[in-house]
């Protein structure tokens, strides 16, 4: 267990003994972290110095986890979840930063909505809240927002997911005048006209007689924005990338040189359709798997997977979609969408790194799509300096963590209102020790 | 056989109990044919009851059923209340019209109140795939799937298993054809897991917009779909069938732009004489009712010798009287 001593310098906090794994500089060793005053002062050998102490012998030392994408539903959902246990939740899953997404009511299309959430983070946060802006005036998707004036009031993108950017005139317009703000589009992509559905549709749809949402509602959306960024110049950010042909249309836009980045979920790189179904004698017909874009085939997952592995993807983002009890205790066609991620988000991603998968995922790579790879997809280092990193100066974010010690998933015992999971009662292995947000130690 | 259901037990002295571990019947998927047996067999039994003079007996005396219908039904919804009334059971028929459901409540209050009353066996019907697994799930009064959504009609199924096997006998390797709107269907959802379960060959017939892709691309995952195959020509997949079963095309499925008309599908897809003559000589024809006829099937087949509808609804009868038996039955 790590030690704390508190007698020492209260603006001072030293890792000890860890593996230390910064992918933005290339680190990957046993070291001691000291942070002073809220930032990262050194990373190097047998540090010594009057600071509190915390042994991570035997732990993995990294820069705090980013998440783009996660749903905090402060203002107007509270019940749903609140900034202040949206952020305890992801300082327990050793997410330092995140971004929160503006589908809330009234949705972020204002400053003053904008001032409201970096406001209540300051007050009551755990970790760092940054917000992303509606694309368009009340998420309807037919004007643009004031976007220069929310950048100005501190939002780091643009998004109305939950919702498409349906009309391709409006997206095209986005992208334009987010050049002149330097900020990107994130766009939730799902054509309407062939959705409509509450699961992947595959033979898991057919046997259940649900309503499925085919791949291609996804990739032809990819597609259109990805020809949008052609055109336009302007950054266009695949949220929740779910399916194979959408990896496919990513890498090649990357090999084009287009400004086309891309996040994918914990829960899309490892839990597929057939979960919906449940694995007893009588159908599950789970509404904690209810989410969009939906958990899809083995092969989308595992094509999910290689677009990591070989660079497709940016990020790995939580998609934390957080409901209350009723929200999902109900028929599967009413059930809301989401999956309740901050948590589990961590514990999921190590199944990747397993050796006995024939596609294993370094954990280093890992490390760096929750840290630097996130922060240069939003170019978030551009406002926050090291951000992601344990450069010395940045930001005093470190997440430590066991990558060996097995758990069960016991929503109950979450930070979050929300108990969504389709994982609940699932062995992990691998867990957050101790979440360090400028200095102080958030969770731990 | 030993599970049939003893005539002793339709005279009202303690019935041997059969083999029977199910509390409810959500779907016929996860029933072996040995349990799909003792259905029809005490289905049999109960066809003798109806055949009487006097068409009652005191079985489930005592008991209360409610029908729970979230959707219109007319046949399915009088088959279980009169298959309750002549095993003696009290019936009370709910629909959303007139009672709380109409003032939001949800699913599972709804049953949790019926529960309280007093309800023995509820019999549901809901426009949701899925709605009886979450009952099940969380009440434990007995429940029988009227029909959920495009899911799952396991008494349709029964029935429909029961007329065969008194038509053809043993299903083994016997060829029936379903033709019409498979993706909305739940009626050949069930019918599919029924039928392959007694060894028939099933091909599904239809318009590939009216087919699920899966099905239609072949790529059955083992054991996740029933074995089938699929000829979307329908004078091809007819060829030598023991059996056709027509579904009821509903008319909302050309107006959401699925079928270019009523007139194309009837041309392609509708079980006509002409048609029938590429079956098996004494082939029969069957359909879940309600009938369009004219679009799906002709008047003149709905109405000739091959046609065993209206025997489906009479047996549609016994096979709801065995099945509330056996669920009143379940040893606890």
């Amino acid at each position: 267990m790590m030690s704390r001593q508190m007698n020492r310098s209260e603006n001072s906090l030293l890792i000890k003994g860890g593996r230390v794994i910064d992918p933005s500089q290339g680190i990957d060793t046993i070291a001691d972290v000291l942070i002073s005053d809220g930032r990262i002062a050194k990373v190097g050998p047998d540090i010594a110095a009057d600071a509190e102490v915390l042994d991570a012998t035997g732990r993995i030392v990294c820069p705090g986890f980013v998440d783009l994408h996660c749903h905090l539903r402060e203002p107007g959902f509270e019940y749903k979840e609140t900034i202040e246990t949206g952020t305890l939740a992801a300082a327990r899953g050793g997410f330092t930063t995140v971004c929160a997404m503006p589908n809330t009511e009234p949705p972020l299309d204002s400053s003053a909505s904008i001032e409201f959430v970096l406001r209540a983070a300051r007050e009551r946060g755990s970790a760092r809240v940054l917000p992303i802006a509606c694309v368009t005036k009340g998420r309807a998707g037919k004007e643009l927002a004031e976007m220069a004036e929310l950048a100005a009031a501190g939002a780091i993108a643009f998004s109305d997911d939950g919702d498409p950017i349906a009309d391709a005139a409006i997206m095209r317009r986005a992208l334009e005048y987010s050049i002149a703000l330097g900020l990107p589009i994130s766009d939730h992509c799902e054509d309407k006209s062939l959705s409509g559905g509450v699961m992947h549709e595959g033979w898991v749809s057919t046997r259940l007689g649900l309503r499925g949402v085919p791949a291609a509602a996804e990739e032809s959306m990819v597609a259109r924005d990805i020809a949008l960024a052609r055109l336009t110049g302007g950054h266009v950010h695949i949220a929740h990338v779910s399916t194979a042909g959408s990896v496919d249309l990513v890498r090649q836009a990357k090999a084009e040189g287009l400004p086309v980045t891309a996040e994918v979920t914990p829960h899309h790189l490892t839990v597929t359709h057939e979960v919906v179904m449940g694995g007893g004698e009588g159908l599950a017909y789970d509404t904690n798997a209810k989410v969009n874009p939906p958990l899809r085939s083995p092969e989308d997952a595992e094509a999910c997977v290689r677009g990591l592995l070989g660079g497709t993807i940016d990020a790995i983002a939580t998609d934390h979609a957080p409901h209350a009890v009723e929200d999902k205790l109900c028929e599967f066609d009413l059930a809301a969408f989401g999956i309740s991620g901050l948590e589990t988000a961590l514990g999921l991603v190590l199944t990747l790194a397993g050796a006995n998968r024939e596609s294993a995922v370094p954990l280093p790579l890992l490390v760096e799509k929750l840290t630097t790879g996130p922060v240069r997809a939003f170019g978030l280092d551009k406002r926050f300096p090291g951000l992601g990193t344990l450069v010395e100066g940045a930001p005093g974010d470190v997440t430590v963590f066991d990558p060996d010690v097995e758990w069960t998933v016991e929503p109950g015992e979450f930070a979050s209102k929300g108990r969504n999971t389709p994982v609940a009662g699932r062995q992990l292995k691998g867990r957050v020790i101790a979440t360090v947000y400028e200095g102080r130690i958030v969770y731990g | 056989m030993s599970q049939r259901a003893p005539n002793s037990m339709l005279t009202d002295s303690p019935a041997e109990p059969p083999a029977w571990r199910h509390r409810n019947l959500l779907d016929v998927d996860i029933l072996s044919r040995e349990e799909l047996m003792i259905v029809l067999d005490n289905a049999d039994a109960m066809r003798e009851v109806l055949a009487r003079p006097v068409k009652r007996v005191p079985t489930l005396r005592g008991t209360t059923i409610a029908t729970l219908f979230y959707e219109p039904s007319t046949r399915t919804r009088a088959s279980f209340e009169v298959a309750g009334k002549v095993l003696g059971a009290d019936v009370v028929n709910l629909s959303p019209s007139g009672s709380s459901i109409e003032k939001g409540e949800s699913l599972l209050d709804t049953v949790r109140t019926l529960r309280a009353i007093g309800v023995d066996i509820l019999v549901m019907r809901h426009w949701q795939s899925g709605a009886p697994y979450l009952v099940a799930k969380h009440i434990d009064t007995p429940l029988i799937n009227a029909g959920d959504g495009w899911h799952a009609h396991p008494t349709q199924a029964l029935l429909d298993l029961y007329t065969l096997r008194s038509r053809l006998g043993d299903l083994q390797r016997k060829k029936i054809v379903i033709v019409g709107d498979i993706t909305h269907s739940r009626v050949a959802r069930s019918d599919v897991w029924a039928l392959t379960t007694m060894g028939a060959q099933v091909v599904l017939c239809g318009p590939p917009t009216l087919l699920p892709i899966d099905m239609r691309q072949g790529c059955n995952k083992a054991g996740g779909l029933p074995p089938v195959t699929v000829e979307l020509d329908f004078d091809r997949a007819i060829e030598g069938a023991d059996a056709v079963m027509a579904l009821r095309l509903q008319k909302e499925r050309q107006e959401a732009g699925l079928l270019p008309s009523l007139r194309e599908y009837s041309r392609l897809y509708q079980v006509t004489e002409g048609r029938l003559r590429r079956a098996k000589p004494g082939a029969i024809v069957m359909h879940p009712g309600p009938m369009n006829k004219g679009v799906e099937i002709s008047q003149s087949v709905a109405r000739s010798p091959s046609s065993v509808i209206d025997e489906q609804v009479h047996n549609g009868v016994a096979v709801r009287m065995a099945v509330l038996y056996l669920l009143a039955q379940r040893p606890e």
